[in-house]
């Protein structure tokens, strides 16, 4: 394979399999928003709190599947408290309120995750080796991460099933139905709070993961809620409310920022990296409010 | 027909009031309904007839006063909780999940008889799958007998208000509650659509045998299809009993047409 295209396809690759990672950063913002008609600001503080509760368990030597076990349980309990406390008391409130009460639960999150562990650096070794892919390159000169291969596959089973639980059926349209109009749900014998607590629940989950594979990145530490950043442009290309728009949204967005850093960048002065996604963005919401897959505003007159 | 006896009351209203702050919005209101019949509530705006039905279906709990339900004294209930025990409703203004189609709307009134676990649902296998199939059966039998077969796949939000309201009876049905509760179904109909809706509702009261209570203010609607109507004034029961003797009641027309003072 020449050079140039190998090259290429190594840069789209490694695009493609952050684009995952993003995906599932954003999916957590999905699922709550297709619940509660809420954006979840709290998202990124969830990935923190979960990404530190997991590291500091493991260092106290406890077994890794414990762990993660133990870090999941913490963050269901989170979902449950999330719910009696903060959900329950504003139910049928406009959407606002609950974006606001979000804000106050992302800086309580923040304090309480860096209270109750510390806010030092921590190192994260989830068994996965962040070396190259060594048959690949020899067999067809292409450089990737298997790192970045392994998490890919992680997200996309989980991005997968999730999406099928919360589309299928009964779940999937009482989620619908309750993001719809909370009094009706109630009325027709949707349990609000059980709902409620199952999406935040599934969201600390996907924190969870989120944490563990950009924690071994980055280190785990308070910058980790930024990756929440991340998920807004894919966010806006997929559209709010659709979990195959996160998915293609991520897949996009990782992509097309790494071949813009690696082709466009030196033209115009390099580290474009970082706003880039925010352009494409901005660039989609001008064509196309709703995003590629978001349900279109319909507005009888 | 014999005044109904007390064994076959399946809703009543003892000294039910309710207050939000300063605002009295049912003073010591009592009545009781009887299964199988149609009862209508009627009475001027803000007679409180609405807030009869909230308190019904558990959105508002009663500040003094008991409501008995199949014979058992009620605790403060949720609207959730309502549901499982057999009561449904429409709304006065259409609370229809409105960006989903026909279909998943009624399904959603199936929602308590489906009983498959988180998982299988997940999977969306097995039993899962047979449930959702059995279940849309049932979905189907609704949508032929309100003849809404052409906009069954059509995203509600999109019908006119008259199908709307037809589509929320619908998700009503799909529970095959016990109690119906229809606030104002008629309100903003032609009267082709009005006299489809009367026939919807006295045929689900005679083959169901659902109990109906329901909200209208088209007069001649409520004195052809309700076996017994109550009319409340300024959170007050003014009058109650069959429609002759309350279309002949001096306050009920006073209520109406205003008293000189």
């Amino acid at each position: 394979m020449p050079m140039e295209l190998a090259f290429f396809i190594e840069v789209l690759v490694a695009g493609l399999l952050s684009g995952v990672m993003y995906s599932l950063v954003a999916l957590g913002f999905v699922l709550i928003f297709k619940a509660s008609g809420v954006f979840n600001f709290a998202q990124g503080a969830m990935v923190l709190f979960a990404a530190l509760t997991f590291v500091r368990i493991l260092e106290m030597g406890v077994n890794f599947w414990l762990a993660i076990a133990i870090a999941l349980a913490v963050m269901i309990v989170l979902a449950i408290i999330i719910e009696r406390v903060m959900l329950r008391p504003l139910v049928a409130q406009p959407v606002i309120i609950l974006f606001m009460a979000t804000i106050g639960l992302n800086y309580f999150l923040e304090g309480l995750a860096q209270g109750i562990w510390d806010s030092q650096v921590h190192g994260l070794d989830i068994g996965i080796p962040d070396v190259p892919w060594m048959s690949l390159l020899e067999s067809t000169n292409i450089l990737i991460s298997l790192f970045d291969v392994w998490s890919a596959v992680i997200c996309g089973v989980l991005v997968l099933f999730l999406a099928f639980f919360f589309q299928k059926g009964r779940i999937g349209r009482a989620l619908r139905a309750v993001a719809d109009d909370n009094q009706a749900a109630m009325s027709v014998g949707i349990p609000l709070q059980l709902i409620w607590a199952i999406v935040w629940a599934t969201a600390g989950m996907v924190a969870l993961v989120a944490g563990a594979i950009w924690g071994q990145r980055l280190g785990v530490q308070f910058s980790i809620s930024l990756v929440a950043l991340k998920a807004l442009p894919v966010l806006i290309l997929g559209g709010f409310n659709s979990i195959a728009g996160a998915i293609i949204g991520g897949l996009i967005i990782g992509a097309s920022e790494k071949v813009a850093e690696v082709y466009l960048g030196p033209i115009i002065g390099g580290g474009i990296e970082s706003w880039v996604a925010y352009f494409i963005a901005m660039l989609f919401l001008i064509a196309r409010p709703q995003g590629l897959f978001g349900e279109k505003i319909i507005e009888r007159v | 027909m014999s005044e109904p006896q007390a064994d076959n009351i399946i809703l009543g209203f003892d000294n039910v009031s309710i207050s939000f702050g300063a605002v009295t919005a049912l003073t010591q209101v009592s009545f009781e309904v009887p299964e199988h019949e149609v009862v209508a509530i009627i009475g001027p705006n803000g007679a409180g007839k609405t807030t009869a039905l909230n308190v019904i279906n558990g959105v508002y709990q009663p500040t003094q006063g008991t409501i008995t339900y199949k014979g058992e004294v009620r605790q403060g209930m949720r609207p959730h909780e309502a549901a499982v025990q057999g009561i449904a409703r429409t709304f006065q203004n259409v609370a229809l999940f409105k960006g989903m189609n026909t279909v998943d709307n009624i399904m959603t009134g199936r929602n308590l008889k489906m009983k498959s676990n988180l998982f299988m649902q997940g999977l969306y296998w097995g039993p899962a799958q047979r449930e959702e199939i059995a279940h849309r059966q049932a979905v189907e039998k609704i949508i032929d007998f309100l003849e809404i077969e052409p906009v069954r796949k059509t995203i509600v939000g999109r019908l006119p208000f008259g199908l709307q309201k037809r589509v929320e009876l619908g998700r009503a049905l799909a529970a095959e509650p016990d109690i119906l509760l229809l606030d104002e179904p008629m309100a903003g109909m032609n009267l082709e659509e009005k006299e489809d809706m009367c026939r919807f509702v006295l045929d689900v009261n005679e083959e169901l045998g659902t109990t109906i209570v329901l909200i209208e203010h088209d007069m001649s609607i409520v004195m052809d299809i309700s076996d017994r109507v109550i009319v409340l004034e300024y959170g007050r029961k003014i009058s109650e009993g069959k429609p002759d003797a309350v279309r002949n009641d001096q306050k009920v027309i006073d209520a109406y047409l205003g008293v000189p003072h």
